[in-house]
């Protein structure tokens, strides 16, 4: 039989090397906030005839618009994003830089968000994510109420939980000073689906274990929280798969508008399968044999009490 | 036995009534005659505007200017043509805005968005007589009063303009025009205003910025022309004018277009990447799980052509966000499946038949089902809020649409899969044949 639960600290240490780079990026660099958080313009342009994004860039900042980022996104297509702007300037821009590049400009889609509402998306992001947090917390404590300690469940269930948002943000910190990738609404979406998964996952976890307690399979509950992930580990690596196969196939097929909402998904499903099989389970039994002391006294950093 | 029968057959009636809704899907223009498509995917402008409360006439209530300013952006959006727009309020002091399909996005928003508060000015003169000039050389224009039925004294503006104001070409230079009628109170204050200004000019302010200033040649008393417009702007005037002017001036705060052809290129690609992921998704049904992966596949597409009946039917609005969750929600559709299959397995190598297993299985894969499926739905319910609270339909669009896909799996799981299955095992006894080795 394998033995999962046996190498809980193995899984810590992966997911610790995964979430550290990840939490110092954080803390260095923070998240790029895109239009929706921190107020500005975005448009995608395609022009009729070939251009080439130095000349579009230089003749943006003689039209006033030096902090401007560009991105080429492929089929001619160019990705804007500048300060916020009116309708007026948004007119000028447009025939300034057509006449100046001597071509047709078709504006695809255009985004302009003003600072008070991003000041208010950000905090009501910030909200909805804690609000999904505690119903959770709430739910998986009163679905597991006849259980022994039902708030120690739902702990694992969100330290899992956090581990999978970790991950995300910590990747896309880092994606953020690497490849310019922004944070928008859609990521806060696409975080919330990842939430919802991730419990989802433990949830299932969590469901067999408080069967097989009941059953008593063990008197051992590292040996009942073991056979429990391996018995649902055909149903977690099915399902994960399935929602990979068809998040791969929007994330490669489904255009660019929405890939990056795309790729939080994946990372997300990727991260939430593994917290849901290596880290939850492995956490009640932490808990269960009362760990946390040693686990805390095994990091080379803290001072050993005599 | 027989309570099988009459499960599959209602559920063949089901899926019969459906593919019938949502027949034909015109797959070139999905939406024209089949789904009900969002900005994102067929164009259009979406528009977030707030309405500076503090200037509005003290002597009516928040509610009370809202209301109005809602009532003549509806009036105006009706007048420029365009079909299925939405007008909502938001809170306090916001309104949103959405203008499917429209073309000229900067003359619509000009069109909405302006006060368009019409003045009629006159030269302030000195105790001479003669007009006043400031340090430029220009004109002091001052409120054109008059006194009006009550004998008040009245400032000339739009307010007294009949709704039946329209652009028109000049008949002798050809230049745009909009042509006016005032009712009964402006006839009166434009009769005194015109007599006392002969030959000098009057000027026709908007929104505190002069359009024109035409000189008075006659005294006019019942309707006028307001010239120096494009017939652009004369055709924007007439409906604003029609409209009246709005209570309380608007900014935009959030404002996203999109273009008709990014949409359809949006739907091309959705629509491919839907179909790869869905026939992964089959193929690797069918080689786990054999048979119960074939049920699990007819399962799929009866949730597939109910899921876009209800679509059709309530109608939901389909967003891009919302046909990446549809596509998701079939990976997930299947998670309930996964659950049941595995636990049947489970049944069938300790021993148990294939109709107790079957049985066994679904009542053993039901807590799991709705507890994991319950947090998914609180993730739904908190974006459905959270796209609420700053007009995102995008966000709206994915929470709504995963929600029934979610929803709508867990009927597809316990009730189509399972009647199929109990269908199926009297044909296929075989326990290899559900992926069994034993």
């Amino acid at each position: 039989m394998i033995d999962i639960v046996g190498k809980r600290y193995w899984f810590l240490f992966v997911s610790a090397l995964v979430i550290i780079p990840g939490i110092i990026s954080l803390a260095i660099f923070g998240l790029l906030p895109g239009i929706d958080f921190s107020s500005g313009t975005t448009m995608t342009l395609r022009f009729d005839t070939e251009v080439e994004q130095g000349q579009l860039r230089q003749e943006l900042a003689e039209l006033g618009y030096t902090k401007s980022i560009i991105q080429g996104t492929g089929e001619g297509d160019f990705f804007i994003r500048i300060r916020e702007i009116s309708t007026d300037e948004r007119q000028e821009l447009i025939t300034g830089i057509g006449s100046a590049l001597a071509a047709d400009v078709t504006v695809r889609d255009y985004y302009t968000v003003s600072p008070i509402i991003a000041t208010e998306t950000g905090r009501n992001a910030a909200i909805a994510v804690m609000v999904a947090a505690i119903f959770m917390l709430l739910y998986i404590a009163w679905a597991f109420r006849r259980m022994p300690k039902p708030i120690r469940w739902g702990t694992c269930a969100i330290i899992a939980l956090v581990h999978d948002v970790l991950v995300v943000t910590g990747i896309f910190s880092i994606l953020g000073w690497a490849a310019g990738i922004q944070i928008d609404a859609m990521f806060i979406t696409g975080m919330l689906t990842v939430v919802g998964y991730s419990v989802n996952n433990t949830v299932v976890v969590f469901d067999r274990i408080r069967e097989n307690v009941s059953k008593g399979i063990s008197k051992d509950f590292e040996v009942t929280v073991n056979s429990s992930i391996l018995e649902t580990v055909a149903r977690s690596l099915n399902t994960s798969l399935t929602t990979l196969f068809v998040i791969l196939a929007i994330f490669l097929f489904g255009g660019v508008t929405i890939r990056y909402f795309i790729l939080v998904l994946l990372i997300g499903v990727i991260s939430g399968t593994y917290s849901s099989m290596c880290l939850a389970g492995p956490l009640l039994v932490i808990w269960d044999k009362k760990e946390w002391g040693r686990f805390v006294s095994w990091l080379p950093f803290i001072k050993k009490p005599a | 036995m027989g309570r099988n029968i009459r499960l599959l057959v209602f559920i063949l009636l089901l899926f019969g009534f459906a593919l019938w809704a949502i027949v034909p899907l015109d797959s070139e223009k999905l939406g024209r005659q089949g789904l009900t498509l969002g900005l994102d995917l067929r164009g259009g402008s979406h528009l977030v505007y707030e309405a500076d409360l503090s200037q509005k006439d003290p002597s009516q209530s928040d509610d009370d200017a809202m209301t109005g300013v809602l009532g003549k952006i509806e009036r105006r959006v009706n007048a420029y043509g365009v079909a299925e727009p939405i007008i909502q309020r938001q809170g306090q002091n916001r309104i949103l805005v959405q203008l499917p399909g429209v073309k000229d996005i900067d003359e619509a928003v000009g069109l909405i968005g302006q006060t368009a508060q019409l003045d009629f000015k006159e030269i302030e003169l000195d105790e001479f007589g003669e007009p006043l000039f400031d340090e430029e050389g220009e004109p002091q224009w001052i409120n054109a009063m008059a006194k009006g039925i009550d004998g008040e004294d009245k400032h000339l503006t739009g307010k007294y303009l009949k709704p039946n104001a329209s652009p028109v070409l000049d008949p002798q230079t050809n230049e745009p025009q909009v042509a006016f009628e005032w009712d009964e109170e402006g006839a009166i204050l434009f009769e005194q205003i015109t007599g006392r200004n002969l030959q000098k000019p009057l000027g026709i302010f908007l929104d505190d910025e002069i359009i024109s200033a035409p000189t008075v040649q006659a005294v006019i008393k019942e309707s006028g022309v307001i010239t120096g417009l494009t017939l652009e702007e004369a055709r924007t005037l007439a409906i604003q004018l029609n409209s009246g002017s709005l209570d309380v001036p608007l900014t935009i705060i959030q404002e996203q277009d999109v273009d008709a052809t990014l949409g359809s290129d949006s739907i091309q690609k959705s629509l491919i990447a839907g179909a790869i992921g869905l026939a992964l998704v089959i193929l690797f049904m069918l080689l786990y799980y054999r048979v119960s992966g074939l049920v699990a596949a007819c399962a799929l597409a009866v949730y597939g052509v109910l899921l876009i009946a209800i679509f059709k039917l309530v109608p939901i609005t389909l967003t891009l966000p919302g046909i990446a969750a549809l596509i998701l929600s079939i990976g997930m559709a299947v998670d309930a499946n996964v659950l049941i299959f595995e636990r049947m397995k489970e049944e069938l190598r300790a021993g148990r038949g294939l109709l107790a297993s079957v049985e066994v299985g679904f009542n053993r894969a039901w807590p799991a089902i709705r507890d994991s499926n319950i947090t998914t739905f609180i993730a739904c319910a908190v974006l459905y809020w959270f796209g609420g609270t700053f007009g995102a339909f995008m966000v709206r669009g994915f929470a709504l649409t995963l929600f029934i896909g979610v929803a709508l799996s867990m009927f597809s799981a316990i009730v189509v899969t399972r009647t199929f299955l109990r269908f199926i095992i009297r044909f296929a006894t075989n326990p290899s044949a559900y992926g069994v080795h034993r």
